[in-house]
């Protein structure tokens, strides 16, 4: 599945990400300037007001669009076909990848230029369109750089290259591309510039994602910056814009919103560079502008969570605000997730998509400090979800230990005796692991924890004794 | 161009009613939403201050803002063509430009006007070009951002092809930020009339933050933005 990355275990993945020091500084400095532009463009602008109210906004929009997805869906659809658009409801991602390739194969096309999309990433779409031996051009600046490298893999829902410096683009766009400039930025762009403008022209089909849709006009919205989803939809004869199901608003007034919370939250800006809303056309009579104009819209596994717990998960307009804020994914970066959806909107999401047994254990990438939910501007309770993904997790995927400790556990808790005697005993099984007041190399699952730091040894005293004592009238601080 | 075709929509739909647990929906009244802090920003401001706060703005994302009234216009946009290098021009054809006096600079300029029946031929003058000149039809104050309906002669590649682009923004089209021109949008699709292809916002210069979170100005799109008020108008 592509939504998947590596194949090694989460535990193998994390072990590979703590050693990476590079990757690890990246991955920090990132986020501090991230979440500092966010902070500059939300609770510290006067202008934008209370930036809470915006939340409350965007967690209303979002909730009401979900609760009448069907409606919403059928509205998106109509006013798209009346346009003369054609849509085409996938199920899976393959029924997505067939769809497009069908209509590739049908425009003869040869070349594909793309805007960022994580959805098409999600489904594999650039694989699909090289097999029937279709060049497709990754264009945004990002994308690019991982698509000429090898084809590495995203490691940030907004910037999928996050995890490469400066020195490691120019070296790939070297040893790849031929480039013969310096590290700086500029000249790193002006090279990708070079590179492409040709390409845009050449395209036959133009494939893009969907920040939004809005059902009242059908219309698809892109949310960006470097001018390329602009080339992308303009210069090729069809486009082929895919959409997760639930990225819809009713009408452009939520839009308004919903662009605001999404401009300031992902890259803190008042509003992204390039707003382009795109509806297709009536009357074929603009040189540029596509002629054809098809929409996927996506299950892939989102339906999963309508009705249940998981419902606000697809509340997310994918901004990486949670991502950024992350004290995890600061340590261990983008990769160790093993999926194109990282942090903690990814250890949520992955899992409904892709099932537990392949991402179940990604929930426990999470210290549930909350963070992320603080900082989600649809107010999605990310570390709540977190939680209920772990009790489901180990009710029908928990290792056999886990559940016998979970059990032991139980039957220790439910009798006062046995507890009693598990508290007392505490200190005297953990002796021999003990070293200077703490553990360093603990058994069973403390050994996961004191691999990476040290555990406090337990104290001679419980708090039982501890409350029995000032009962009586002892200290406190007994 | 005929009505698109849609598939398997039937099944897709009633999974999801399904899945929520209920019956399709066949009409959903939008509620009034409770929080609505959007019109609360600017709501109150003069049209000058939105022209400074629009100028203010406009100069953070890197645009260059001059202000000039009806008469000087020509001028300004005379000086502002020989700064991009003498160039190519090209321009949307757009009948204000003959309501603000500016076909004579057009013409001793040798700008291009889109022209629809010369085809890709457009498309090549456009790539070629040094300045890409167009009116913004709503201009936001909040973002310094001008806005496009698209189409026919108000083609997409003027502001997006050249290496600089140069909106020509009338005061008055200046409004508080985007919830003014969602609001007209809306107001024009409810009333039932044809919407634009592309409605496209842009706020200054293309850009990039994507290599170690350096801003780059200038990636696929314009390198160099003008925006001239005319306060007059």
């Amino acid at each position: 599945m592509a939504m998947k990355i590596g194949d090694k275990s989460f535990f193998g993945r994390v072990d590979d990400a703590l050693q990476d020091d590079f990757m690890r500084q990246a991955m920090s400095s990132a986020q501090d300037r991230l979440r500092g532009k966010k902070q500059a463009a939300t609770v510290e602008d006067e202008l934008v007001g209370d930036w809470e109210e915006w939340r409350s906004a965007g967690e209303e929009i979002r909730q009401h669009t979900l609760d009448n997805l069907d409606f919403y869906l059928e509205q998106l659809s109509e006013n798209f076909t009346k346009r003369g658009g054609h849509v085409y409801f996938a199920k899976t991602a393959e029924d997505a990848t067939r769809y497009v390739q069908e209509v590739a194969k049908r425009k003869n096309a040869k070349n594909v230029t793309k805007a960022k999309s994580m959805v098409t990433e999600e489904i594999g779409l650039n694989e699909a369109l090289e097999e029937i031996d279709c060049n497709v051009y990754e264009t945004d600046l990002a994308e690019y750089i991982l698509q000429i490298d090898d084809h590495d893999r995203p490691s940030h829902i907004v910037v999928p290259s996050l995890h490469k410096n400066k020195e490691q683009i120019r070296d790939t766009f070297r040893d790849k591309a031929n480039y013969t400039g310096t590290e700086e930025p500029k000249q790193l762009a002006a090279f990708a510039r070079a590179q492409l403008r040709e390409t845009f022209m050449q395209a036959d089909i133009g494939v893009t994602g969907c920040n939004f849709a809005v059902a009242q006009s059908g219309s698809i919205s892109l949310v960006t910056n470097e001018g390329n989803a602009n080339m992308v939809t303009t210069f090729p004869e069809t486009q082929i814009s895919i959409m997760g199901m639930e990225r819809l608003v009713p009408t452009w007034e939520e839009l308004d919103v919903m662009t605001n919370l999404l401009s300031r939250s992902a890259v803190g800006q008042k509003i992204t560079t390039y707003v382009t809303n795109l509806t297709p056309q009536l009357v074929e009579d603009s040189v540029d502008a596509p002629k054809e104009f098809h929409l996927v819209i996506l299950d892939a596994g989102r339906s999963n969570a309508l009705g249940t717990e998981f419902q606000s998960a697809l509340q997310c307009i994918r901004c990486a605000a949670c991502v950024n804020v992350c004290p995890v994914y600061r340590h261990i970066g983008g990769h160790a997730y093993g999926s194109i959806y990282q942090g903690p909107i990814g250890a949520v999401l992955s899992p409904i998509l892709g099932g537990y047994e392949e991402y179940g254990e990604l929930p426990y990438a999470s210290s549930l400090c909350a963070a992320c939910t603080e900082a989600c501007p649809v107010k999605i309770p990310l570390h709540e979800l977190l939680i209920r993904h772990r009790e489901n997790y180990v009710k029908d995927y928990g290792k056999t230990a886990e559940k016998m400790a979970m059990k032991t556990f139980g039957v220790g808790a439910s009798s006062p005796l046995l507890f009693k005697m598990a508290v007392k005993g505490m200190p005297a099984a953990m002796k021999p692991f003990v070293k200077d007041d703490h553990i360093e190399n603990g058994p069973g699952p403390m050994k996961l924890w004191t691999e990476v730091r040290d555990f406090p040894a337990p104290g001679k005293g419980n708090f039982r004794n501890w409350f029995d004592n000032r009962k009586k009238g002892g200290g406190a601080h007994d | 161009m005929t009505e698109g075709l849609v598939h398997n929509q039937e099944e897709f739909l009633n999974n999801i009613s399904a899945r929520l647990g209920r019956e399709r929906k066949q009409q959903v009244v939008k509620p009034v939403w409770k929080h609505r802090p959007q019109w609360e920003i600017l709501k109150d401001a003069a049209p000058e201050e939105l022209a400074a706060q629009f100028k203010k703005n406009s100069l953070e994302k890197t645009t260059a803002v001059i202000e000039t009234t009806a008469a000087g216009l020509a001028e300004t946009v005379r000086g502002a063509i020989s700064q991009y290098g003498g160039g190519r021009v090209v321009t949307t054809k757009d009948a204000r430009f003959g309501d603000y006096g500016l076909e004579p600079v057009l013409v001793e300029s040798e700008a291009h006007v889109w022209n629809a029946e010369l085809g890709e031929e457009n498309i090549d003058i456009a790539k070629r070009a040094a300045v890409g000149v167009f009116f913004s039809d709503i201009s936001l104050a909040e973002s310094g951002t001008v806005v496009q309906f698209n189409g026919k002669d108000i083609a997409r590649s003027v502001s997006l092809l050249p290496l600089a682009y140069l909106a020509i923004v009338p005061q008055s089209t200046i409004v508080p930020r985007m919830t003014q021109a969602t609001h007209q949008i809306q107001q024009s699709v409810e009333a039932g009339q044809e919407l634009s292809t592309c409605i496209n916002f842009i706020s200054g210069p293309s850009n990039s933050a994507d290599i170690e979170m350096n801003i780059v100005i200038g990636v696929h799109g314009p390198v160099e933005a003008l925006h001239v008020i005319v306060t007059d108008r």
